[in-house]
């Protein structure tokens, strides 16, 4: 029932974003590429704290680890992007396993804490070896994705739509179950025999894999690597923000507030430098009044039982 | 002489520091939320003292009330509008309260922080000392300042200390922290305890928010940093143990002084990070933490 009410809405959805480069200019096409790239971000992350049940406050460290061993590659290697790609990822899988497995053994705020810690240490290594990395002016990168708007939109709409259909069949699969009684009660779920140190470290996986890729593709898409655009905690906050105010454990729901939230403050932008007051307030009103988010209240509505 | 330097610069430090942590620890041992608007509430006290001091000409002290009643008025706010509503909501299933007094706390803090930017700038702002010139301490120059800094600090701490431990509303505020079901079976009214701890915070961040402001100089840009500073120490002390907030303070003040004098000033925070990702995988419940 919630399946095919799912698709129900999101086929159509899909539809109009793969139209909308024939109806709107380039300037909104640049805002929705970047939204898209953020709507991985936040649905990687919403796999890990919706259903793994962890709080991961340092989102950008893997989005940064990603970003950087691809940028590197590039600067200084000039590898073709695709391995760049790949390696990015891999960097962030490899960086988010040595982060979890201790964290794992934390919970709460401590977690909590030690993502944020490692999103400290990234910026300040970063900002150290600024001779490498280009510190806070950011690293050019020879390659990019392509100089052609509608390309560009086309390649992040097509990431976030098969990441989206990875990361949500994940959790809709009896592994997601599992996850969700992981994160809900990890002595209940220990008890019937799941192995739940696995499960969240596999999830922490995924979330990382998703988050390093598309940070590297960011970057390919931006033309170049700071520490402002895919490190900072802002970038973090704005993912979480994008999550909780999409709807948690919704998968989908992530992916339609990073896009409100784009979208908002670019809409917002005559408001100047208030612009990031009026977005918190709002989405500190959906958390104060409708804590399931905008799809939690729309799945919930309709076919939940 | 640069020992001794280290040694007073890294004193007045570390108390700041103790005294920012140590309302941050309160709320968390008494209420369990973590509150990460708190840097953003000790930079609203900052600014408006500074502003009420510099703007209308008035003694240096009236600012210092202003700022601390402008915390006050967050600390309430933030507890009346924000995480008692979360908290009361039935719609969020009870393990899930964290995270989302987490994202609103946080939310609230960039307001605040996006408010005071609009409104004054996010120029660093230093607001006029209470007490102005120099002491010398075994040789060493020390703004009379810096010594204020770290006493105020130091006495508000050891008052919180006496009304924690020697009096009754202290003891109503240890049983919250311990075991708010039975203190309401002995019929207190645990709201007006939270109202209690949120008041105290508010004056504890807005008079660690007004001496840095005095120290260092503030800037909004700031809150972000001071939310993760005073989080660490918290953690790196043991989360809700004020003893151990306080010799954390230290560790960390004392760390970043070192490095900022022998090292590198520009990674003076890189240490106190590494010390405190080493304690929480060894010793997850902080130095003196209770689990």
């Amino acid at each position: 029932m919630l399946r095919s009410r799912t698709f129900q809405v999101v086929v159509p959805a899909l539809l109009v974003l793969i139209l909308l480069p024939l109806g709107v200019n380039g300037y909104i096409l640049g805002l929705l590429t970047l939204a898209y790239y953020y709507a991985v971000f936040a649905m990687s992350w919403d796999l890990l704290f919706g259903f793994a049940g962890e709080v991961n406050f340092g989102p950008s460290f893997l989005i940064g680890i990603g970003a950087y061993t691809a940028a590197l590659l590039n600067h200084y290697w000039s590898w073709p992007i695709p391995p760049c790609l790949v390696a990015g990822a891999f960097a962030a899988v490899v960086a988010g396993a040595v982060l979890a497995i201790p964290a794992l053994r934390l919970t709460g705020p401590y977690f909590g804490l030690i993502t944020l810690v490692a999103v400290l240490l990234l910026q300040n290594v970063l900002v150290l070896f600024a001779g490498i990395t280009g510190g806070e002016i950011g690293l050019d990168l020879p390659d990019v994705l392509s100089i052609d708007a509608s390309t560009n939109y086309y390649y992040a709409l097509a990431f976030m739509t098969v990441s989206g259909a990875i990361l949500y069949g994940l959790a809709q699969s009896p592994v997601g179950l599992i996850l969700q009684a992981s994160g809900q009660d990890a002595i209940e779920a220990a008890a019937l025999g799941f192995n739940v140190a696995k499960h969240k470290l596999a999830a922490f996986c995924m979330s990382a894999f998703f988050s390093g890729l598309a940070g590297a593709m960011l970057i390919f898409y931006l033309g170049t690597a700071s520490v402002g655009t895919v490190v900072d905690i802002g970038v973090g906050v704005n993912v979480i923000i994008a999550a909780v105010l999409g709807g948690r454990r919704t998968i989908l729901g992530a992916a339609v507030g990073s896009i409100f939230l784009i979208g908002a403050g670019e809409i917002l932008r005559p408001l100047g430098q208030l612009s990031t007051f009026v977005v918190s307030a709002i989405a500190l009103v959906v958390i104060l009044f409708f804590p399931g988010g905008f799809m939690g209240r729309l799945l919930q509505s309709g076919g939940r039982e | 002489m640069l020992a001794l330097q280290i040694l007073i610069d890294g004193f007045a430090i570390s108390s700041l520091y103790a005294l920012g942590a140590i309302g941050f620890t309160l709320i968390f041992g008494v209420s369990g939320v973590l509150n990460l608007s708190h840097g953003a509430i000790m930079v609203v006290a900052a600014v408006i003292a500074w502003w009420v001091s510099g703007t209308y000409g008035v003694s240096p002290y009236l600012g210092a009330l202003a700022g601390l009643a402008a915390s006050l008025a967050c600390s309430f706010f933030t507890y009346g509008v924000i995480v008692r509503p979360l908290q009361k909501s039935p719609s969020i299933p009870h393990e899930e309260k964290e995270i989302f007094v987490l994202t609103a706390t946080l939310l609230w803090g960039i307001m605040l922080q996006e408010a005071v930017a609009y409104l004054f700038t996010n120029n660093p702002k230093t607001v006029r000392p209470l007490v102005e010139g120099v002491v010398r301490i075994m040789g060493v120059r020390t703004p009379w300042n810096e010594v204020l800094t770290a006493a105020v600090s130091l006495g508000a701490i050891a008052l919180l200390y006496l009304l924690v431990n020697r009096t009754r509303t202290g003891k109503t505020l240890l049983a919250a922290a311990m075991n708010p079901r039975g203190l309401t079976l002995l019929g207190f009214e645990l709201s007006s305890i939270y109202i209690l701890v949120w008041a105290i915070y508010g004056l504890l961040a807005g008079g660690a928010g007004v001496l840095l402001g005095a120290f260092l100089g503030v800037s909004s840009d700031n809150a972000g940093t001071l939310t993760a500073s005073a989080f660490a120490i918290v953690v790196l002390g043991g989360l809700g143990s004020v003893s151990g907030s306080l010799i954390a303070a230290y560790v960390v003040g004392y760390l970043e002084t070192l490095t900022a004098y022998l090292v590198n000033p520009s990674i003076r925070t890189v240490p106190a990070l590494l010390l405190l990702i080493i304690v929480v995988y060894v010793r997850p419940q902080g130095l003196l933490g209770r689990r």
